[in-house]
């Protein structure tokens, strides 16, 4: 445990040291906030809750790109080969990662909800403690799932080439920028398979203050069970030198991340009791925001 | 036997169909300088990273501290300092940052303040790696290398590339570590650091050990003959320089003429007169006295850093 906080202190303090990091971590939330903000609520009030909770959504996510991406460009330059010259495993080096990314990821979030707050008049402070535990889970099932990419992948190249892949789903099929609610059906029940999804329905419910137990028990269990098995097989497919090439097979691996959202994918889809609620939550914002009398 | 902190049997590695290191055998004991002597590709990396644990053998038998660095994990890794071929940390970690953090990940650490003072990094302790001469890196991995205060430490090429004055500065560190008893394992392709750090030395070539020795043991070995290198203007007559008075060996080398001379200054007066008789030309000619150089050359046929 104690290496594991050495790097966690170490990835921070060059995560800090980083220009790069620094923008995309803290300044382009900030951006996507103003202009959904803008943009989308056309700057009323009673959307900027469920605003928030998309942006919370991508900048939970982002922790998906974050550490994980420096740990190929450690590998590529034979960083890794120092460290494993030391008294180390992999599972310090790997939740040494998710750590540090959630550390960071924790002032980014707090300072959005102050500015959605205080700045865009937020009606209210939403379920703190449902965004606390989304956010806090949420990070890290992300940062383990890129461990994975950055496990299986050899080159940086290949790295950034699937890592934008999947991050285009995770982004568009999570209902944290376009809401899920709009999609069609099919596209809907789609959906229902993506891991971003259960962040991004959990978010807009708890910052919004729609969330219910259940459907928080239900996000919060399958985010849990990705980032165990995400965790165990990037950590299984742990590499720490440069010319150790990830067979191809290993690339499968990725999906068995996935199982648990697979599961609770056809759970939901056979059930259908999830789209309801995000129809009706999205219907009862749009309802506020359009003053639409009986609304809740 | 009894105190072998380094045993290595019949050890093999191979990359493909390259059989980088055909069954070595070494045993290296407490407190000891031992020197793996060989050219770029002789398996002396690839033997290293066998016995830091970096890299699985094909073959044979390896113990450190009598441990087997493939299975004992952690304890062994709590045992040994390294100093890889090429080190890399992170850009922006600060110099006292890299000890203080490797530092931190064994049970037993040596003082920080006290290395980095030894190292001459104290001016440089809160530099960012990336702005850190080749020098210094190198200093800074062998301050890494000791911050467990380590029984076995392995040094890869830890010179390689550095100018003269700071591999002269590294020399002295390692004769430090020497006098303090540490048991040492150096690969190297200078003669000048084999013969002048290591208590024996194994020349190793093509993955197998050639000779092995100490320093003196191997000079011996090679007749104590003198090396005299001239380069003429002209090519000589075939046989010339090989039928020279006290000459043993005769061999060039890109334009160089190396000849083993027992009996040095007769085999210049006679280099003179043929040279003279052939109306030939001596465009330099130095001589040396007898090294490892000429233990490699009489073994192989040819030079260390061909």
């Amino acid at each position: 445990m104690s290496s594991t906080w050495t790097l966690t202190k170490m990835r921070l303090r060059l995560a800090v040291r980083n220009r790069a990091f620094f923008f995309f971590s803290l300044v382009m939330p900030l951006i996507f906030l103003f202009g959904a903000v803008a943009l989308i609520g056309h700057g009323r009030t009673e959307w900027v809750g469920y605003i928030l909770g998309a942006i919370l959504t991508t900048t939970v996510m982002g922790s998906f790109w974050g550490l994980s991406v420096q740990l190929v460009t450690f590998r590529e330059q034979g960083i890794l080969r120092r460290f494993r010259l030391a008294p180390l495993g992999a599972g310090p080096m790997l939740a040494s990662s998710i750590l540090a990314n959630y550390f960071l990821v924790l002032p980014v979030v707090a300072f959005e909800i102050l500015v959605c707050r205080f700045a865009f008049h937020m009606q209210s402070w939403g379920d703190l403690a449902a965004i606390l535990l989304l956010v806090t889970v949420g990070s890290s099932t992300f940062s383990a799932l890129g461990l994975i990419v950055a496990s299986v992948t050899n080159t940086m190249q290949e790295t950034q080439m699937i890592n934008n892949l999947i991050w285009m789903a995770f982004l568009f099929l999570s209902g944290a920028t376009v809401p899920l609610a709009v999609f069609p059906g099919w596209l809907q029940r789609v959906a229902l398979f993506i891991p971003a999804q259960y962040l991004a329905t959990g978010l807009e419910s708890a910052a919004t203050s729609l969330t219910t137990r259940a459907e928080m028990i239900t996000d919060t269990t399958a985010l849990l069970l990705g980032l165990l098995v995400a965790f165990e097989v990037s950590r299984q497919l742990f590499r720490w030198e440069p010319e150790a090439k990830a067979p191809r097979r290993a690339k499968l691996w990725v999906l068995a991340a996935l199982v648990p959202f697979l599961a609770f994918g056809i759970w939901e889809s056979a059930t259908g009791t999830r789209l309801k609620h995000i129809d009706q939550n999205f219907d009862t914002i749009r309802a506020m925001a359009e003053r639409i009398p009986g609304a809740r | 036997m009894a105190d072998a902190v380094i045993q290595v049997e019949n050890l093999k590695k191979n990359y493909g169909a390259v059989e980088a290191v055909r069954g070595l055998n070494f045993i290296v004991e407490r407190g000891e300088v031992f020197g793996l002597l060989g050219p770029n590709g002789a398996g002396k990396t690839s033997t290293v990273e066998m016995l830091e644990g970096l890299r699985t053998p094909d073959g044979g038998i390896v113990r450190v501290c009598g441990l087997d660095p493939q299975k004992s994990g952690e304890e062994f890794k709590q045992r040994i300092g390294a100093v890889l071929q090429s080190t890399a940390l992170p850009d922006k970690l600060r110099v006292k940052e890299a000890v203080e953090l490797f530092a931190q990940f064994y049970h037993h650490r040596a003082d920080t303040e006290k290395l980095l003072a030894r190292f001459q990094l104290q001016e440089k302790q809160t530099a960012f790696y990336s702005h850190l001469s080749g020098g210094q890196k190198q200093r800074l991995a062998l301050a890494m290398a000791l911050v467990n205060d380590p029984e076995v430490v392995f040094l890869d090429e830890p010179t390689a590339g550095l100018d003269p004055q700071v591999r002269r500065e590294i020399y002295d560190i390692i004769e430090e570590l020497k006098r303090e008893k540490k048991t040492v394992l150096l690969t190297t392709h200078y003669i000048e650091e084999a013969e002048r750090l290591c208590d024996r030395v194994a020349i190793v070539d093509h993955g197998r050990v050639i000779a092995l020795g100490t320093p003196r043991e191997l000079k011996h070995s090679s007749a104590g003959t003198t090396r005299i290198e001239v380069r003429l203007a002209h090519s000589p007559v075939n046989g010339l320089l090989a039928g020279l008075d006290g000459v043993s060996d005769c061999r060039e080398f890109e334009g160089t003429y190396v000849l083993h001379s027992s009996r040095p200054p007769q085999t210049i007066v006679s280099l003179v007169k043929q040279l003279e008789a052939e109306n030939n030309e001596l465009q330099s000619l130095e001589m040396f006295s007898p090294s490892l150089e000429d233990v490699f050359i009489e073994l192989t046929g040819r030079r260390l850093r061909e």
